[in-house]
């Protein structure tokens, strides 16, 4: 008898789950329903307009789409060539030795640092370097921010890249050794193939971080409403338009914010699914 | 071997079967003596350690896993009984020992009553540690360090310290899934000494990988082969002079 | 035997790669340094006891005290009591829902509705927070007619509930199957062996994972701005609007008047989160699995 309440217990916390997970999809898409209404989903989608002067109201989601998608692939480009090496050095050079202790203590440390306090930084110690290298007249835009978002992400790619990296076996690697390889060339030709997809899946999940990030770009992005035209450009991102407008919003203009909300929501939601069966698929070889 | 008058425990043509369709046990029918130590043995995957789950219905933890037939305890069939009541009287040893990590040696003794939601007097407590730890010759090595938690003693000790915790329900049988296969020599040699002192007070079936082992402690043994009771017999008969063919290349080493 | 005339050039490279890794892996460290130097230099000097323990100043206050050249009077004790209020909120409803939730998985692990379970949980754990903010929004603010601590309370709590799943479940995967063997052998009831002997024994990971997940909420902005909104005044009602010391980093960012309180607040916040970090760190490493 106590022993069916518990399992009830146990079912009832688990239902909680799925009633949040739908109940999110069915709350954005509900609100957002009136935005997608006024201006057809596609249109909303691939339009450029962000204007909210009354009776003159017009909104189409496409410049925060690009700027999101913008960021994240330069964040990714600026991420690689740091967390590749560290995921290496911890997985691989130095595995289980003080200094790789050192160095994933310092990536969790750099994990652990709330976003805010990296768009201050960004804001008051990048931002004046930035315009000092002349390389973007107010030092804000989508290069200050895409740059402070690769430095957030490459603990999450680094870590869960060196997992992998620490998993591939020993006398695969030792095979290789002794026919002469060196160093370098083992980690290319055995680990790198071996522990590959799973390094991709650490990359795909951390994608999905900066898809997402909200306070760090907000900060530091220029926050203006048109297609970025180069780096250097001002710009928004879905979820610094959000940040920036939402508590303001109201009638249709907060139905296409929870319109972006919910193209966020859905585009984050299928790059970490991805990177999640990846994973299971990873572990399982 | 002639039959064995009132007998505490009854297999009844016993069949275990997992999920698709496998037999792992088939129509296994035997009665055990009340105060022995009855052996089963066999090669790997024979179904020794799936009967004796069975008997402590370890496997209605897993779903696919099918039993069929009778098991008795004193004539009642314990596939009926309410798995908690049944398992109090029925206690388990496992093969590697396994006290519990976040109880101190003191709970560990009393972790069958914990567990039950039996509430005892301090007294009352007291006594039962006592009691089971001198059982299991254990009291004298511990007795000072009862609130230390069990992970400190040797394997052999937390193997006694698992016995202990199983004797302190009183059960009726006790059975034990090679208890000693994760133990050094010389642990083995003193949990061997152990269980032929213990089977006064509880019946002992235990499975066992190692034949001279239960050539030493067992009265009666079991030899199981594919999932089938080949032989049942004397202890003293069955390894001087084994009926069956199989039974006698396995005891001389030409099987498992 | 085969003749290897490129030797020298692979040996080169094979140094090539070992000085990259080792000199990109250093690099790595230099944000971490450089944020942690900054918040420390330029924080340091505002910290005093008046500034945990008192409210934000108001505009005109501060106005007054930087035309004056005065010290800013006032604190961030009103963040750090929403902050206080809100987790405190969030973590004694998310703790017990993420264990039991965690135990459902482990133990119906391959079931069709535990993996549903499972595949959402790691949907929410990635879900942007300021889509959690976004949901709050519309689940409680606009319902209740008004921002609260609640409403804040709530996204944390959804922010916080898949972490604490996730920890416990991987937790009670990696027990070994015969403690609860041995609970069930000795008659002990389902119910008491999953909560006497099974969830002490992965107690210490699972704090670890609790730790873990307050340190992530407590640094959260995004969920509470359209939530918890923020206020002025040191209160601990929950269904008023309240501060937390996120909240209040971003308004400073965003008021000329108070950016002197900026760091101040970024030297605790930053301080409580990372200790909260380290901490969680070294209990996992002793009390192990």
């Amino acid at each position: 008898m106590q022993d069916k309440i518990f399992r009830f217990v146990l079912i009832l916390s688990a239902v909680v789950i799925p009633i949040i997970g739908g109940g999110i999809i069915y709350s954005l898409t509900n609100d957002a329903a009136s935005a997608f209404k006024q201006f057809g989903f596609w249109e909303f989608i691939f339009s450029d307009d962000w204007n909210y002067t009354p009776g003159n109201e017009s909104y189409g989601a496409l410049p925060f789409i690009t700027g999101t998608l913008l960021t994240t692939l330069l964040a990714l480009i600026f991420c690689i060539p740091f967390s590749l090496p560290v995921a290496l050095f911890v997985g691989e050079y130095f595995r289980g030795r003080k200094v790789a202790t050192i160095l994933s203590t310092v990536t969790d440390l750099l994990a652990g640092i709330p976003s805010i306090i990296y768009g201050l930084w960004g804001f008051y110690t990048l931002r004046p370097i930035f315009m000092e290298l002349n390389l973007s007249p107010q030092g804000s835009g989508i290069l200050t921010a895409s740059f402070v978002l690769a430095i957030m992400i490459v603990p999450y790619a680094a870590s869960l890249s060196a997992e992998f990296i620490k998993m591939v076996p020993a006398d695969l690697k030792e095979g290789a050794y002794a026919m002469g390889a060196t160093r370098a060339e083992v980690i290319r030709r055995v680990v790198f193939p071996t522990a590959g997809s799973g390094v991709f899946s650490a990359y795909i999940l951390a994608i999905g971080r900066a898809l997402g990030e909200t306070m760090t770009v907000t900060m530091l992005i220029g926050n203006t409403n048109q297609i970025p035209t180069s780096l250097t450009t001002t710009g928004n991102t879905m979820a610094s338009i959000i940040a920036n407008q939402f508590g303001e919003a109201d009638g249709l203009k907060l139905s296409a914010l929870i319109a972006i909300g919910l193209i966020l929501f859905l585009i984050t939601a299928i790059i970490n699914l991805i990177g999640k069966i990846l994973i299971r698929r990873a572990q399982h070889v | 071997m002639e039959s064995i008058k009132d007998p505490i425990l009854q297999i009844k043509d016993v069949s275990i079967a997992y999920g698709n369709n496998k037999r792992a046990v088939k129509n296994v029918t035997a009665d055990v003596a009340k105060n022995t130590i009855t052996a089963i043995m066999g090669p790997s995957g024979c179904g020794k350690s799936t009967l004796l789950r069975a008997i402590n219905r370890m496997h209605e933890l897993y779903k696919a896993i099918h039993v069929t037939g009778e098991i008795l305890l004193n004539g009642e069939n314990v596939l009926l009984m309410p798995p908690t009541e049944e398992r109090r009287r029925i206690g388990m040893v496992f093969q590697r020992p396994n006290p519990f990590p976040t109880m101190n040696i003191y709970d560990n003794v009393l972790a069958g009553y914990i567990l039950n939601g039996i509430k005892l007097s301090r007294a009352e407590k007291d006594e039962i540690v006592e009691r089971n730890l001198r059982n299991v010759m254990l009291w004298d090595e511990v007795k000072d360090s009862l609130t230390k938690r069990g992970t400190f003693l040797s394997g052999g000790q937390q193997q006694r310290l698992c016995i202990a915790r199983s004797l302190a329900l009183q059960p009726d049988i006790l059975l034990m899934d090679e208890p000693t296969s994760a133990l050094d020599p010389i642990a083995t040699k003193y949990i061997e000494d152990l269980l032929v002192q213990l089977k006064n007070e509880v019946t002992i079936m235990i499975v066992t990988h190692n034949m001279s082992q239960a050539k030493r402690i067992s009265d009666y043994s079991m030899f199981m082969y594919l999932g089938e009771l080949i032989e049942y017999d004397d202890s003293s008969v069955m390894f001087t002079n084994p009926k069956d063919e199989r039974t006698r290349s396995y005891l001389t080493g030409k099987m498992g | 035997m085969v003749r290897d005339k490129n030797l020298q050039i692979r040996i080169f490279k094979n140094r090539l790669l070992y000085i990259v890794v080792c000199v990109f892996s250093a690099l790595t460290a230099i944000p971490l340094l450089a944020i942690l130097g900054e918040v420390l230099v330029r924080g340091w000097k505002q910290l005093s006891w008046t500034f945990l323990t008192e409210a934000t100043p108001n505009a005109f206050e501060a106005m007054m005290a930087m035309s004056a050249g005065d010290p800013m009077p006032g604190g961030i004790a009103n963040g750090i009591v929403g902050t206080f209020v809100m987790l405190l909120v969030a973590a004694v409803i998310a703790i017990p829902v993420g264990i039991f939730c965690g135990i459902c998985l482990s133990e119906f692990k391959g079931n069709w509705f535990a993996t549903v379970v499972s595949y959402i949980t790691d949907l929410l754990q990635g879900t942007p927070s300021i889509i959690i903010g976004i949901i709050v929004y519309i689940w409680v603010v606009v319902p209740m007619k008004g921002y609260s601590g609640f409403a804040g309370s709530v996204a944390l709590f959804i922010m916080m509930l898949p972490l604490i799943i996730r920890s416990t479940e991987e937790t009670m995967n990696i027990l070994p199957e015969t403690l609860k063997e041995a609970g069930l052998a000795l008659g002990g009831s389902y119910w008491r062996v999953m909560l006497q002997v099974m969830v002490p024994s992965a107690f210490g990971s699972i704090f670890t994972g609790i730790l873990l997940a307050i340190s992530r909420v407590i640094g959260e902005t995004a969920p509470l701005m359209f939530t918890a909104l923020g206020g002025a005044a040191i209160s601990w009602n929950i269904s008023r609007p309240m501060s937390a010391v996120p909240l209040m980093i971003w308004e400073f960012f965003n008021d000329p008047n108070l950016q002197s309180l900026i760091w101040g607040a970024s030297l605790f916040l930053l301080t409580f989160v990372l200790c909260l970090n380290l901490l969680a760190k070294r209990i996992q490493k002793k009390w192990k699995v």
